[in-house]
């Protein structure tokens, strides 16, 4: 047991550090109130810099672009993007899952058709997984590819589709075997968003933004050599993938709730309760105490499960309770920041006298996404029940 | 970077696990509580052979010499055997005590014995108040004799010395000396006993200021939690296999998602504990900045999180989780004493909030 970072970890963060010091966008902060679309275009040019300074898709191997950076260079990676307050990537589905799929699953011709531009940025990737009526339980679902010549047509119904109104692509899993059991007759296809009968609607969510569309597919022609892996094996491609994503940008999310916790700290000093400071309160300062705490056991869970996975290969089963710690903490602390700034912390941007433009509120409500979204808390718990503590299947 | 254990802390946790399962099983727990110390000198032996008492100590002093890590795995194992007796109170705590505050020649005379199994030690601290924290105690020494009363002493009726916080300092007393009186304070968890100590003009040796037993007692402390973490984790095992074979309405119980979850619950409730524990062991190790909060964090965590197990064990096992014969309450008892012990989990926030919030941000992530 060793957690000081090794010569050769420090000379990446150095290396690293000096570079996104020099890099980082200053105008960040005021692009953040910029349009959807305006901000997105600014996101392509950032990762089109890290890109070009290779520091896009760093996990990925060398031959396709990539560092083939070590897990843990991958978590130093995460943590000084969020520790420099740099802006994420415009393409971070592609990066992060369908460029790696690819490299897995994919043909030589698609290698070099795709892998460049996911990580130049050129084209946006999006998923399509989720349908109306396939959430949870994904196998179910029943957008479907029938072969005519060299064509799949595809019909049906895609949402929660994240980027879907910026994307160029998408891995979308089909049905193009109706007739065996769910899990068996899916293929995964990369579709053109811009080929017809592909019509991309904004979802609006609670938090009044638009990150996620709803994706219709109208008999669409999609080419036979834009399948990944083999036909009716889509499961596999699909979720395997998602299996072996390590999350380490968890890393830096941590990293971003440590700097929300500073804030709120910080904040705490300065705000009155009772006729002394906020975090004079002993109330107060048992709440802010809790969260801090569980931000720093989320770092210590997450460092756990990565120098297993560094050790053995494979995440253990510490890294199935992260989803499950981060989502809900972070609700815990919206809750806790929203309590401490009492009327205040309902404002949006708009009021002037909404403390730090109104993130608070917009914390708040996403937050509440948290334990929905890429696996919801009843599925995680679900996933530690029958695969980690080898209880029954429960459905 | 690497936060998981070498192959020797994997050895030593594996045999301190084989050893307690072969020394100390249920059974044996269940025999020791019922005695008057829940003290075992055969067990006591066992465990002076395998290096136990003089597991983190100099070996000058005859001791092993491992680190606070070797001692978090230890006193893992131990809180999933349940293991009844002296040696958290002697080991993590008195000997922790001395090996931090006192000077050369009374480390030979306190902790030599410790080492080779000779002698048992414990630490007074908390007096009416019940507090852990030193600065509340009021005990005082007036011409090297100690007046007043101390409360919730561990295992103080077999201890040979009594290491006593006072203000003047910390001062060890012979068990046996004038003016002592020992009383049984008997309390939920009979696997480990406490006394109340009462010294009338009582003769007592100083070994040290108190202004070293903040380290000390963070060491006892992330040991308590550690130990909290092994009874966490027996108490998860045990109550999955329950889970697993418990049948109603022609399935097993396991198979419904209101008791899955409860599972699934438990089982991130102690390893994040566990995360705690051990990363509270590395900073002590180290002495790194955040060694206090690390520790803080541990035990907080662990107060609120090995309370919460126990319910959710005993809930999941229906009536039986309420009897007797069932071993959970006996873990569910010691989860409550430890959940006292050194600072409960609000004691602990508050400490957290006194060297974060008032003191500045001290965090080990600053790298």
């Amino acid at each position: 047991m060793d957690l000081n970072l090794t010569n050769e970890e420090i000379h990446f963060r150095d290396e690293l550090r000096a570079w996104l010091e020099a890099s980082v966008p200053k105008e960040w902060d005021e692009v953040r109130e910029e349009s959807l679309e305006e901000r997105f275009e600014f996101l392509k040019g950032w990762q089109r810099k890290l890109y070009e300074a290779g520091w896009a898709g760093i996990s990925w191997p060398k031959e396709y672009g990539g560092r083939g950076a070590s897990l843990m260079q991958q978590v130093i990676f995460w943590q000084e993007m969020a520790q420099a307050g740099a802006p994420p990537m415009a393409n971070v589905l592609g990066l992060g899952i369908i460029g790696p799929t690819i490299i897995a699953f994919g043909t030589d011709a698609q290698k070099t058709r795709f892998l460049k531009k996911i990580l130049s940025a050129e084209e946006i990737w999006c998923q399509g997984f989720s349908e109306p009526n396939a959430g949870s339980d994904l196998a179910s679902l029943q957008t479907e590819a029938r072969l005519d010549g060299g064509h799949y047509i595809v019909n049906g119904q895609k949402v929660w589709t994240s980027y879907g109104w910026a994307a160029d692509w998408c891995e979308l899993v089909v049905r193009t075997d109706p007739n065996v059991p769910k899990h068996k007759g899916l293929t995964v296809l990369m579709v053109d968003m811009k080929t017809p009968g592909v019509d991309i609607r904004p979802l609006r969510q609670m938090t009044g933004e638009t990150e996620f569309s709803e994706v219709f597919f109208r008999d669409v022609r999609v080419p036979v050599e834009n399948v990944v892996g083999k036909v009716n094996e889509g499961w596999d491609v699909a979720i395997g993938t998602l299996m072996h994503e390590r999350g380490t940008f968890g890393a830096g999310l941590q990293i971003i709730y440590k700097r929300n916790m500073d804030r709120l700290i910080d904040l705490a000093r300065n705000l009155h309760r009772n006729g002394r400071p906020a975090a004079q309160d002993p109330l107060v300062r048992q709440k802010l105490a809790q969260c801090y705490a569980e931000i720093e056991i989320m770092r210590l869970n997450q460092m756990r499960a990565f120098s297993r996975i560094n050790a053995t290969g494979v995440p253990g089963p510490e890294g199935s309770i992260m989803k499950i710690f981060w989502s809900e903490l972070n609700q815990r602390f919206q809750q806790i920041a929203q309590e401490l700034l009492g009327p205040f912390g309902q404002l949006t941007g708009a009021d002037g006298h909404a403390i730090d433009k109104g993130i608070w509120s917009y914390g708040y409500l996403r937050a509440r996404g948290n334990t929905i979204e890429a696996g919801t808390s009843e599925i995680q718990r679900n996933i530690i029940g029958h695969f980690v503590l080898g209880l029954p299947r429960s459905y | 970077m690497q936060f998981g254990l070498s192959e020797s802390q994997q050895m030593l946790r594996d045999n301190a696990r084989k050893f307690f399962a072969g020394e100390c099983p249920i059974a044996q727990v269940r025999r020791l509580l019922e005695t008057v110390t829940a003290h075992d000198d055969a067990l006591w032996a066992s465990m002076t052979d395998q290096g136990f008492t003089g597991i983190i100590f100099p070996e000058d002093y005859g001791g092993v010499g491992l680190g606070k890590v070797e001692l978090i795995l230890l006193m893992e194992e131990a809180g999933r055997a349940l293991l009844p007796g002296p040696l958290f109170s002697t080991v993590a705590l008195a000997g922790a005590v001395i090996d931090v505050v006192a000077a050369p020649a009374q480390k030979k005379k306190y902790l030599e014995p410790i080492c080779r199994g000779a002698a048992r030690a414990t630490v007074a601290i908390p007096e009416a108040s019940g507090s852990w924290d030193p600065a509340d105690v009021q005990l005082s020494v007036a011409n090297g004799k100690l007046t007043g009363e101390k409360l919730f002493v561990p295992d103080a009726a077999i201890a040979d010395s009594i290491l006593v916080v006072a203000r003047e300092g910390v001062f060890a007393v012979d068990s046996k000396a004038p003016g002592i009186s020992i009383k049984p304070m008997p309390g939920m968890d009979q696997t480990r006993k406490l006394y109340s100590v009462r010294f009338a003009s009582t003769p007592g040796e100083k070994v040290g200021e108190s202004s070293g037993l903040g380290k000390a007692l963070d060491v006892a402390t992330a040991a308590l939690a550690a130990e909290m973490v092994g009874g966490m984790q027996r108490t998860l095992e045990i109550t999955v296999e329950y889970a697993k074979t418990r049948k109603q309405f022609g399935k097993p119980i396991g198979s419904f998602q209101a008791v899955q979850h409860q599972c699934a619950d438990m089982y991130l409730e102690t390893e994040s504990a566990r995360s705690a524990a051990y990363y509270a062991a590395w900073a002590l190790e180290e002495n790194t900045p955040d060694a206090a909060v690390a520790v803080s964090i541990a035990k907080m965590y662990a107060s609120d999180a090995s309370r919460t197990v126990g319910n959710r064990g005993i809930q999941i096992h229906g009536g039986m989780g309420f009897t007797w014969e069932n071993d959970l309450h006996l873990y569910y008892r010691r989860a409550k004493a430890s959940e006292t012990a050194f600072g409960d989990a609000t004691f602990h926030r508050e400490r957290i909030a006194r060297l974060v919030i008032d003191a500045g941000a001290v965090s080990a992530q600053s790298a």
